[in-house]
């Protein structure tokens, strides 16, 4: 008996995702087994039935980070603190309640 | 109700009768087959054949001025017209119920085919519906009964088959007969013939209707 993993499309044109897994002894049965499970009320159009042997599984998929890099991360920006000075900014400007939804009198980079 | 229907609905409780019975006695696994997979496998089998009896039945109570319902659960036992083949209690011998479900598959195909071909348009219509259901039961048979020929316990097997096989000829009559000995590659024997009932039926009527008869005409 071996593990089958079972991936699905739901609609044509549709990304394959993983549906699960099953144990089966061969093809043949690997194949019924997952049309009873994702196939026979009609929820996916295609089933991709693979043995999980046949997976490659990539150990540690991340690149060890020695140095810190943290500026590659888009976390490392945070654009919370950017919105907010920006929005001061157009309110000191114009002075106003609810300027800041308003396109600015002048442009600053003009 | 009458025991003695017209043919064309004597045939169709005949197919009726068989789909409940195998579908019920293939149930008595669920739970207990050999691994998870197959127990999903051979249980939604088992509703599948059941819900092809309720099409049958269907056919038949409207023919008959009766409820599907009424069909299959309120005859007496001797009124039933199944074949003792799908009457055999199976159930921890998996050689034999796999066997049964292999000879099965042939001989409804045949019968199936030959419906295909009815002058009576709903049944004609409804062999072809039942038709494309089929196909994964047939599928499902045909993988068992490869794998279980080249196991190491082939001869269990085998000795399933020889047993079962003169039961599984009473499924079908005349020309189909010959159809099935060529598509299973055994030679004719007596066959144990439609309308008489094995020891173990009885007990199976009496589980398959308590339900019904503890609540006569109740509905759920």
């Amino acid at each position: 008996m071996a593990v089958w993993e079972v991936f699905r499309q739901e609609r044509e044109g549709a990304p394959f995702q993983h549906g699960g897994s099953l144990d089966a002894p061969d093809r043949a049965f690997a194949e019924a087994y997952a049309k009873e499970f994702y196939g026979r009320r009609a929820e996916s159009v295609a089933l991709w039935v693979v043995p999980r042997a046949s997976v490659l599984e990539v150990d540690e998929p991340y690149v060890a980070p020695v140095f810190d890099r943290d500026y590659r991360r888009v976390d490392g920006y945070s654009i919370k603190v950017k919105l907010k000075e920006a929005r001061e900014a157009v309110a000191a400007r114009s002075g106003a309640v609810g300027a800041g939804l308003a396109p600015p009198a002048e442009d600053p980079a003009a | 109700m009458t025991t003695q229907a017209p043919p064309r609905v004597d045939l169709l409780l005949q197919l009726a009768d068989d789909e409940l019975v195998l579908g019920w006695r293939d149930s008595e696994w669920t739970g207990i087959a050999p691994f998870l997979e197959e127990d999903v496998a051979f249980s939604s089998i088992a509703q599948t054949e059941i819900g092809h009896a309720r099409a049958f039945y269907e056919l038949a109570a409207a023919e008959l001025d009766t409820t599907a319902d009424e069909l299959a659960f309120d005859r007496r036992p001797e009124e039933y017209r199944c074949a003792p083949f799908v009457e055999l209690n199976l159930v921890h011998d998996w050689a034999r119920s796999v066997a049964r479900r292999w000879l099965y598959e042939t001989a409804d195909a045949l019968r199936i085919a030959a419906l295909k071909a009815s002058d009576w348009p709903e049944l004609a219509g409804l062999a072809a519906k039942i038709e494309r259901e089929e196909a994964y039961h047939a599928l499902h048979a045909g993988m068992w009964h490869e794998r279980l020929t080249r196991s190491p316990e082939k001869g269990r097997y085998a000795d399933a088959l020889d047993k079962l096989w003169p039961y599984a000829l009473g499924l079908v009559e005349g020309d189909q007969r010959r159809l099935l000995c060529e598509a299973v590659g055994r030679a004719e024997v007596a066959a144990v013939e439609r309308g008489t009932h094995v020891d173990e039926w009885p007990s199976l009527w009496d589980e398959m209707t308590m339900v019904r008869r503890t609540v006569p005409g109740g509905t759920w």
